[in-house]
């Protein structure tokens, strides 16, 4: 099992979903996305992907205006 | 069979393009399907180095308006066409070129970035794409 992390930082619509569906896509199942931003709306909306997808959340933490959402494919 | 957003592309415009482009990405990116049709003048920013030169549908002002939003949406931090229509294919989605178009403004696919395009199809193929989806748009 691998944690792929992916960095958005900066980044805007619709930069952070794309590049974690394209992480989604190359991870095996079981490992591990941790994708990190700044974008506000992605912070909500990665998580509806991530639903859609049928994936799972494992939690979504900020600090300072930056965010780290971990996911299990 | 997964949910599909098709996409007509027959502005030309570069605020109209990106919009296109960013509803596609994020479709693809949430597990969708998508196609984006160019026709007309969509149809021209798929000419050989013609993606990013599509004037500023309002306020264009002989490309300074358009100069003005590249510059905000550069600080913002926006992605590029470029990078936006790379994104599109590499997440599978589907770029068709009307063919009709091509014969009317005298195109040759020569002209087209071919290793772009899906398909070089008319309103048949839309209609296919388009009767399967559940969003669908005219920009």
């Amino acid at each position: 099992m691998a944690e792929i992390k992916v960095d958005c930082t900066g980044e805007t619509c619709p930069v952070p979903l794309v590049e974690t569906r394209k992480a989604l896509r190359k991870a095996k199942v079981g490992d591990i996305v941790e994708v990190t931003g700044t974008h506000p709306s992605s912070k909500k909306e990665i998580p509806m992907a991530v639903k859609a997808l049928g994936l799972k959340i494992i939690d979504i933490k900020e600090k300072g205006g930056i965010w780290k959402i971990r996911i299990r494919r | 069979m997964a949910e599909k957003v098709t996409i007509i592309v027959h502005s030309g415009d570069m605020d109209k393009v990106y919009s296109a482009l960013i509803i596609g990405n994020g479709a693809l990116a949430m597990g969708m399907e998508a196609s984006l049709f160019f026709t007309f003048w969509g149809l021209q920013r798929l000419k050989k180095g013609g993606l990013e030169k599509g004037p500023l549908s309002k306020m264009n002002m002989l490309g300074l308006g358009k100069w003005m939003i590249k510059k905000k949406m550069k600080q913002a931090g926006v992605a590029s066409l470029e990078r936006l229509l790379k994104d599109f294919k590499e997440l599978g989605g589907k770029v068709l070129a009307c063919d009709m178009t091509m014969e009317i403004m005298g195109i040759k696919k020569e002209d087209l970035r071919d290793d772009l395009i899906s398909d070089y199809c008319a309103v048949g193929t839309y209609l296919t794409e388009a009767r399967g989806s559940k969003v669908t748009l005219f920009i």
